[in-house]
């Protein structure tokens, strides 16, 4: 595992960028324990004053400190993301590995109700869903309704592996062994298809906290936790824009941006990593 | 033929089941929340000001028909479908008492029209430089492009309105930044309604172009990269093809069914993309419906919305599913 970050550290540049990007964001996050402001509490400082040394990142209309107040939002907006990626892996091995394992009518009605997940317009469906919930709507209950809708794509690329895997020898011999299915998936296939399901875990992050974000924004999820979205939310609500506070919506946005490009190029580097033909052209015989 | 005939039946099939399983989550996130929607909406509807109480309880009463709470499951469940069948919503309860198919009926043009135009011209522009990046590796201007597209794609839709949204709406401000088309105009086919309609459209479009531009050119230079070391093509180039004979049908021509693949898969998020551009520019089509409704607590509108939305993409999933042969003629003959 050291081995493959090193090789992606030395020959590839997006992997290079994308940690960095990735790093800044963590330690953002990680900061928001030593903040010296709760973070739901309003006016703990003097509100609308412009970036300064005092403030670095100026203060809101809310009497807030936008600098500690994104340090609680990064890491919130990233726990979700993780929260949602790691309940929709789950999902998306178990049905991926299973389906193509199994083959047959069992492949076919599982695919056929992946596919309709695929389609399916989602934010419509997460706006409805508060529309009914309202105050209810807490963070984890929004992680899981995404990560029960955000596993489709994730497990017909899973299923792919496993159909070929189900053909190599090995297979065979496990199951001539009187391995049961569940072992055969645990031990034998799943150990193939960890590359795949690490890229899909970054891809699948850039998702949720984008919807996130856009539901957030939209003030469709519990505003009272601050998130990346959120923060936006409440900036806009005081119309930040046009009363010329342009650092309560800047800094944020420039997170935000931070952190999708960042899990972007990881995955991107990832890719390029699993696929034979990409890892030969950036990291020549090494690896 | 025979072969056309039963992969449109299989399309067909799917196209069923996903519009029946959307609605059925639809149902299932409207009747087994542990929340009673009927108090919900009318305490967001009466949260604004005084209401007579005759007037809350006729408002309890029909939506309690709308929700369709009266009855066993079944019953419910069976009554839900009615409606939806027969697109009826009831009235709309914050455009009272213009019926909510109506409402949605005067914007589904304008959501139409600008997800068609974006994503043609995002899709269409996007493989075109992406199969050129992907067959000439070595040009700089290909290249500096590649570096935009890794840049701007992963940003959120919102986000990306709203950078646009600061820069010409308040920085330099050229274009008009709310509405559809400007509000003294007449709504007729006229020269200066169509243009003024255009000119609205300029950003909303813009940032779904941008993004999906850089989606596609990423994904058509992936594909073409590993099509151009294909042997048939090595072949093409020696026996002395003219190279964009090379480039059009035989590199560009077989990366292409992946992605109107990837077209039809992605619908459903460039849809979702578009609800909050809307939402942004203040676009009246049916995503700053949708919003709005939320905000008046309007629930047949939001149900009505909803449900349009899963029929509509995955109606323009089927058309692009059935254009799909005639890319890929392999599909007629399995």
């Amino acid at each position: 595992m050291t081995g493959i970050l090193r090789d992606l550290w030395r020959y590839h540049a997006e992997f290079r960028i994308g940690a960095a990007l990735i790093a800044v964001a963590l330690l953002l996050s990680v900061l928001a324990s030593f903040s010296p402001y709760p973070p739901q509490q309003v006016y703990v400082v003097p509100p609308d004053v412009p970036p300064s040394l005092t403030y670095w990142f100026g203060t809101t209309s809310r009497g807030q400190d936008v600098f500690w107040q994104l340090t609680f939002a990064m890491r919130n907006t990233l726990l979700f993301g993780c929260t949602v990626a790691l309940i929709s892996r789950l999902l998306a091995l178990t049905i991926g590995l299973f389906s193509g394992y199994k083959g047959g009518w069992i492949d076919r009605s599982l695919m056929a109700v992946n596919d309709t997940f695929i389609v399916i317009p989602l934010l419509p469906i997460l706006v409805l869903f508060f529309f009914v919930m309202r105050d209810r709507m807490s963070w984890l209950l929004l992680a899981l309704i995404m990560a029960s809708l955000g596993w489709a794509y994730d497990a017909r690329l899973i299923r792919a592996v496993a159909m070929s895997l189900k053909a190599r020898e090995f297979t065979q011999s496990s199951l001539f062994s009187g391995m049961s299915t569940r072992e055969i998936l645990v031990q034998e296939h799943l150990p193939y298809v960890m590359p795949i399901v690490f890229s899909t875990t970054l891809n699948n992050m850039v998702w949720s906290i984008g919807l996130e974000v856009t539901l957030a924004v939209l003030g469709f999820t519990d505003i009272n936790t601050p998130t990346i979205g959120g923060m936006i939310y409440w900036a806009n609500q005081h119309t930040a824009m046009v009363a010329g506070i342009w650092w309560w919506i800047a800094f944020p946005t420039i997170a935000v941006i931070m952190t999708f490009i960042g899990l972007f190029l990881l995955a991107v580097s990832m890719n390029d990593y699993i696929d034979p033909r990409s890892r030969l052209r950036s990291f020549g015989g090494a690896s | 033929m025979s072969g056309y005939f039963a992969y449109v039946v299989r399309r067909l099939a799917q196209f069923v089941l996903v519009v029946f399983i959307g609605i059925n989550i639809a149902y299932v996130i409207t009747h087994a929340t542990p929340i009673d929607p009927v108090e919900q909406s009318i305490s967001v509807v009466t949260s604004f000001g005084n209401t007579a109480p005759d007037a809350i309880e006729k408002m309890r009463t029909s939506l309690r028909e709308l929700y369709g709470l009266g009855g066993s499951p079944v019953e419910q469940y069976l009554a839900f479908w009615k409606r939806i069948l027969r697109a009826d919503f009831g009235p709309s309860m914050s455009a009272f008492p213009t019926p909510v198919s109506t409402l949605i009926g005067r914007a589904l043009p304008w959501t139409a029209g600008l997800l068609a135009v974006s994503t043609i011209v995002a899709w269409g522009l996007g493989s075109l430089l992406g199969g050129l990046a992907g067959y000439y590796q070595e040009s700089r201007g290909l290249k500096l492009i590649g570096v935009i597209a890794i840049g701007v794609h992963p940003i959120p839709y919102y986000i990306l309105a709203l950078v646009l949204l600061i820069v010409f709406g308040f920085l330099w401000p050229v274009l008009p930044i709310t509405g559809g088309a400007a509000m003294n105009l007449p709504q007729a086919p006229t020269f200066d309604f169509i243009v003024s309609v255009m000119q609205h459209a300029v950003l909303p479009a813009l940032s779904l172009i941008l993004i999906g531009v850089g989606s596609w050119f990423l994904g058509m230079r992936a594909l073409v990269s590993h099509v151009v070391t294909e042997d048939y093509v090595v072949y093409a180039e020696l026996a002395g093809v003219r190279p964009w004979r090379v480039l059009s049908s035989y590199v560009m021509r077989n990366a292409l069914p992946p992605q109107l693949t990837g077209l039809a898969m992605s619908l459903g998020g460039i849809f979702n993309g578009a609800v909050i551009t809307e939402k942004v520019f203040g676009y009246p089509g049916v995503g700053s419906l949708l919003v709005d409704a939320v905000y008046a607590g309007d629930y047949g509108l939001v149900l009505g919305v909803t449900t349009v939305s899963i029929l509509g993409v995955s109606t323009g999933v089927l058309v692009i599913d059935l254009l799909y042969p005639l890319l890929d003629p392999r599909v007629k003959v399995t």
